[in-house]
C-alpha cells in the first residue's frame, strides 16, 4: 500500500522525533539541570483543593498508566493464550479505563481551578507550565474521547487499537516501523497518538519530569544517611592535585 | 564503640535580652531571597507563648519525630516508608503558609511618588505571595514580649500539658526568650522522612544538610521534624534549612547568629559521641530518662579510651584536642547546666540551653526579697513551681528535678560570686550546697559571665575540606554554567527560570557579592559600572572607575603628589 506524505510524516517521522527529544532532552535536562528538578509543590499556598485533587490526579494517571501498559505492550496474542477472551479483555480495559480516566479528569479539573482561582498558586505559575498544562490536558482529553467514542458508545466489542494501535506502537520500538497499521484509524485515536507524541517531546523541559524521580528506593535505604564533606563537595570537580595530600580524616565511615 | 564528632551549640537563656540581632543577621546572610521570606533559620520566640510557625510543639497535630511503637522500636510519628510513600501526592500534616505567617512587604514607592495631597501618603503591606493588599495578622514573632497574648498564650503546647495553671495577665505571668535554630540532631527524623535521599548528616561534623541538586521537592521532611526547622522554598521548590553556617565553620569562624548575639550567650565547641549507641539512646522508653540516655551517647573526650577510639576512627588530634576544650562538652557534663529542648522527640537535638533563672530572680526580688541570696533563692525556686513546670515541659519532658538541680547551680553561682565581689570570704558551702567546689563555681562564672570570645567558640578547622577550597577557588568561575564559560553569573537565570541551573558554588557567590558590593552606588540597588560609591568601598581592590583611566604611553610609575 502506498503511504501519503503525511502519513508518513505522522507515523514515523514525528514519533521518532519525540522520543529521540524525549530522550535525549531528559538526559540533558538531568545533566544540566538538578537544581531545577522538582514538583515545584504549592501545598504551601494552598492545602483544602490539593488534599483532594492530586491524589485523584495522581493515582487516576497510575491507573491509566497501566492500563496504557497492558493494552500497546501486552500483544493480543499473549492475552488469547492465557485464556482472556476478547469479549472479557475488552469489559475489562473499557470500565478500568474509563474509571481511572474518571479520576484522572476530575483530578485534572480540580488542580486546574486550584491553579486559576488561588491567588498564591496563579502566581507561581510559569509560562512552561501554562504550556504543559494545555498539552496534558489536550492528552487526557483526547484520550478520554477516544475511550467514550469508539469503546463504549460504538457498540460490540468497539475499536479493536490491538489489531493496529499497539502493533505500530511495538514496531516503532522494534525500529521496524509499520506505518501501515495506522491508516484508517478513528479519528479519535488518531488524534490523542499525536498530541501524546508531542506531550513526550515536551516533556523533559517541564515540570513533568518529577515523574522519574519517584523515590521507588527509599524504603530500601537506612533512615538516617551519612555523607562524608569530601564525597559531598569533591564530587564533579577534578581530583586533588598529585603534591598535594588531602587529609583522609573520617573517609572510611561511609 | 564508633567514636563521631559533633559541632555543637549551646544557648545561656538568662543573657538574652530577646533583640532579635541574630534572626535579623541571619535571614540577611542566608534567607533574603524570594521563596524564602518566611523563612527564619533562627527565630527568637517569646515563652509562655505560640512559637514559629504556630503550636509547632503540639506532635499530636504535626507528628514531627520519632515515637515508639508497641514493640519499642522506633519509627517515624508521621509514619514509616510505607507510608510516606503511600501519601507522597499530598503530605496531610504539613503546615500552610498561615501557620507560619504570610509574608508582606510595604509599598514604600507611594511614600516618594505620591502626588501632592491633603493627607500624607501611607505605605500599604503588599502581599509577598499574591502581591495584593494585605492585613497582617501574623507573624514570626507575633506575640513577642507577651504581646497580645491575653488570646493566644493558653494554646500554647507547653502550658496544655502542664497541670498548673498560669495566669494571662502581664503582671503575674512570667516570660524568657527562646532563640531557636536547627538541632543538628544526632537521630535526625527530617534525614529519615526525606524519600529522595537527599538531606544528611555529615560525617565529619554532624551538620544535617540539604543536598539541593538530590531534593525533589516532596516536603516529608518538614513534617519530620518537631522543630519545624526545615523550610519549603516555594520559588525553587526545594527544602532548605540552617546550615550551622558550615562555610564559616569549616574555617573556624562561628555561626552569625552567635558572631552577631548582642548578649554573647552562644557558645559553639565539639562533642564526641557514640554512633554505635545513638538507635538505642533514642529508643529509651520512659521519655523523662532520655535526658541521661542522651548524656549518656556523648563520650569524655578526656578518656584514654574515648582518645583511642577517636583516633582509630581518623579524628585528628586537632579535633580531639578541640573537643577537650569545647565549652559545649564542659556545659553540658561537667557542670550539668545545659539542657536539650524537648529530649521527647528523640532526635536527640544538638543545640543544649541553660534555663533560665530571670523568672525566679525577677519573682524574688520584685517582692521585696535579696535576689542574690542563695538561701532566698534556693527557697523560690522549689516553691515556684509554674516557671518550673513550664521549663522542665520544654526541657526534660516535664520532670522538674534536672532543671531544679540546674538552677541551684546558678543560684549557687550567684550567690557565691557576690560574695567574691563584695571582697568578702565565699561561703563554701554554697557551693558543696550544689555539689561543686568553690573553683569550679568560678570556673563556670568565668565560662558563663566573663564568656571570653575565645572560650566560648572553640572550633577546629576542617581537614579535607581544605582541598576541596582550594579546588573550588582554583576554578571558581568555570564551573558549569559560570562567568567563567560564558555563562550568566550569579544574578543570571538557569535554563529554566531563575530558580533552575546549577546552584552557585559558595566562594563564587561571595566573590560578586564582594564585588559588587565594592563598586555599588547603594548597597541594594544594581550597580552602575564606571562609579564608585567611598563608603561601600572597603579598601581593596582596584573598582573601575575609582581611579582616573592610566594614560597611555606614560608606564612610568606615578609619583606621589
Ligand atoms: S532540628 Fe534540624 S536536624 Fe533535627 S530534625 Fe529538625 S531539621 Fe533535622
Ligand atoms: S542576638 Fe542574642 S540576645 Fe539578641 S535575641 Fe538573639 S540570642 Fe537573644
Amino acid at each position: 500500500m502506498e503511504l501519503s506524505a503525511a502519513e508518513i510524516l505522522l507515523w514515523i517521522v514525528v514519533p521518532y522525533a519525540c522520543l529521540t527529544t524525549f530522550v535525549v532532552g531528559t538526559i540533558w535536562r538531568y545533566r544540566y539541570d538538578k537544581f531545577g528538578w522538582t514538583t515545584r509543590s504549592s501545598e504551601l499556598y494552598e492545602k483544602r483543593l490539593l488534599r483532594l485533587g492530586s491524589p485523584l490526579f495522581h493515582f487516576g494517571l497510575l491507573a491509566v498508566i497501566a492500563g496504557h501498559f497492558v493494552g500497546l505492550v501486552i500483544p493480543e496474542s499473549w492475552t488469547h493464550a492465557v485464556g482472556v477472551t476478547e469479549a472479557a479483555y475488552h469489559f475489562l480495559a473499557t470500565w478500568l479505563g474509563t474509571l481511572g480516566a474518571l479520576l484522572l479528569v476530575s483530578g485534572l479539573v480540580i488542580l486546574v481551578y486550584r491553579r486559576r482561582s488561588t491567588g498564591p498558586v496563579f502566581l507561581a505559575t510559569t509560562r512552561t507550565d501554562k504550556f504543559m498544562y494545555v498539552m496534558l490536558a489536550a492528552s487526557i482529553l483526547s484520550g478520554t474521547w477516544a475511550t467514550v467514542h469508539t469503546q463504549i458508545l460504538a457498540g460490540g466489542f468497539g475499536y479493536d487499537y490491538r489489531q493496529t494501535i499497539s502493533p505500530w506502537f511495538r514496531s516503532l520500538f522494534l525500529l521496524q516501523p509499520e506505518p501501515a497499521l495506522m491508516v484508517g484509524v478513528p479519528l479519535a485515536f488518531a488524534v490523542h497518538v499525536t498530541l501524546a507524541m508531542l506531550l513526550f517531546a515536551v516533556w523533559p523541559f517541564t515540570r513533568l519530569v518529577h515523574a522519574f524521580s519517584a523515590p521507588v528506593t527509599y524504603p530500601l535505604r537506612p533512615y538516617i544517611v551519612y555523607r562524608s564533606r569530601d564525597a559531598a563537595t569533591g564530587g564533579g570537580t577534578r581530583a586533588p592535585r598529585p603534591g598535594w595530600e588531602p587529609s583522609t580524616a573520617r573517609r572510611k565511615q561511609r | 564503640m564508633k567514636v563521631m564528632a559533633q559541632m555543637s551549640m549551646v544557648m545561656n537563656l538568662d543573657k538574652c535580652i530577646g533583640c532579635h540581632t541574630c534572626s535579623v543577621t541571619c535571614k540577611q546572610a542566608w534567607t533574603n531571597r524570594t521563596g524564602m521570606e518566611y523563612v527564619w533559620f533562627n527565630n527568637v520566640e517569646t515563652r509562655p507563648g505560640l512559637g514559629y510557625p504556630r503550636t509547632y510543639q503540639d506532635q499530636e497535630k504535626w507528628q514531627g519525630g520519632w515515637k515508639l511503637t508497641k514493640r519499642g522500636r522506633l519509627t517515624l510519628k508521621a509514619g514509616g516508608r510505607w507510608k510516606k510513600l503511600a501519601s507522597i501526592f499530598f503530605n496531610p500534616k504539613l503546615p500552610d503558609i498561615h501557620d507560619y505567617y504570610e509574608p508582606w512587604t510595604y509599598e514604600y514607592d507611594m511614600l516618594l511618588n505620591a502626588p501632592a495631597q491633603e493627607h500624607t501618603p501611607v505605605a500599604k503591606p503588599k502581599s509577598l505571595l499574591t502581591g495584593k493588599d494585605m492585613k497582617i495578622s501574623w507573624s514570626a514573632n507575633w506575640d513577642d514580649d507577651l504581646g497580645g497574648s491575653t488570646a493566644t498564650m493558653q494554646q500554647d503546647p507547653v502550658l496544655q500539658h502542664m497541670s498548673s495553671h498560669v495566669a494571662e495577665e502581664l503582671e503575674k505571668t512570667f516570660m524568657f526568650y527562646l532563640p531557636r535554630i536547627c538541632e543538628h540532631c544526632l537521630n535526625p527524623s527530617c534525614v529519615a522522612s526525606c524519600p529522595s535521599g537527599a538531606m544528611y548528616k555529615r560525617a565529619e561534623d554532624g551538620i544535617v544538610l540539604v543536598d539541593q541538586d538530590q531534593c525533589r521537592g516532596w516536603r516529608m521532611c518538614v513534617t519530620g521534624c518537631p522543630y519545624k526547622k526545615v523550610y519549603f522554598n516555594h520559588k525553587t521548590g526545594k527544602a532548605e534549612k540552617c546550615t550551622l553556617c558550615y562555610p564559616r565553620i569549616e574555617v573556624g569562624l562561628p555561626t552569625v547568629c552567635s558572631e552577631t548575639c548582642v548578649g554573647r550567650l552562644r557558645y559553639l565547641g565539639l562533642v564526641l559521641y557514640d554512633a554505635d549507641r545513638v538507635g538505642e539512646a533514642a529508643a529509651t522508653e520512659d521519655e523523662q530518662d532520655l535526658l541521661a540516655a542522651q548524656r549518656s551517647v556523648l563520650l569524655d573526650p578526656h578518656d584514654p579510651e574515648v582518645v583511642a577510639a577517636a583516633r582509630r576512627e581518623g579524628i585528628p588530634d586537632d579535633w580531639i584536642d578541640a573537643a577537650q576544650r569545647s565549652p559545649v562538652w564542659r556545659l553540658i557534663s561537667d557542670y550539668e547546666v545545659a539542657l536539650p529542648l524537648h529530649p521527647e522527640y528523640r532526635t536527640l537535638p544538638m543545640v543544649w540551653y541553660i534555663p533560665p533563672l530571670s523568672p525566679v530572680v525577677d519573682v524574688v526580688t520584685s517582692s521585696g526579697n535579696d535576689g542574690e541570696d542563695g538561701r532566698t533563692l534556693f527557697a523560690a525556686i522549689s516553691q515556684l513551681r509554674i516557671p518550673l513546670d513550664y521549663l522542665a515541659g520544654l526541657f526534660t519532658a516535664g520532670d522538674t528535678a534536672p532543671v531544679e538541680r540546674v538552677l541551684r547551680r546558678l543560684a549557687a553561682m550567684r550567690s557565691f560570686m557576690r560574695d567574691v565581689n563584695l571582697g568578702r570570704e565565699p561561703v563554701e558551702e554554697t557551693a558543696s550546697a550544689v555539689g561543686m567546689t568553690g573553683d569550679e563555681v568560678q570556673e563556670m562564672y568565668r565560662l558563663l559571665a566573663i564568656a571570653k570570645y575565645e572560650e566560648r567558640y572553640v572550633i577546629p578547622t576542617a581537614h579535607a575540606e581544605v582541598a576541596d577550597d582550594l579546588e573550588e577557588m582554583a576554578c571558581s568561575l568555570d564551573f558549569e554554567g559560570g562567568p567563567g564559560m560564558g555563562g550568566q553569573g550569579m544574578d543570571g537565570a538557569g535554563p529554566f527560570g531563575s530558580s533552575s541551573g546549577q546552584p552557585t558554588p559558595v566562594a563564587v557567590e561571595n566573590f560578586h557579592a564582594l564585588s559588587s558590593r565594592q563598586t555599588a552606588d547603594s548597597p541594594y540597588g544594581p550597580s552602575t559600572p564606571g562609579r564608585v560609591n567611598l563608603l561601600n568601598w572597603d579598601g581593596n581592590g582596584r573598582p573601575d572607575g575609582l581611579f582616573p583611566p592610566d594614560e597611555p604611553g606614560s608606564d612610568a610609575p606615578r609619583e606621589a603628589s
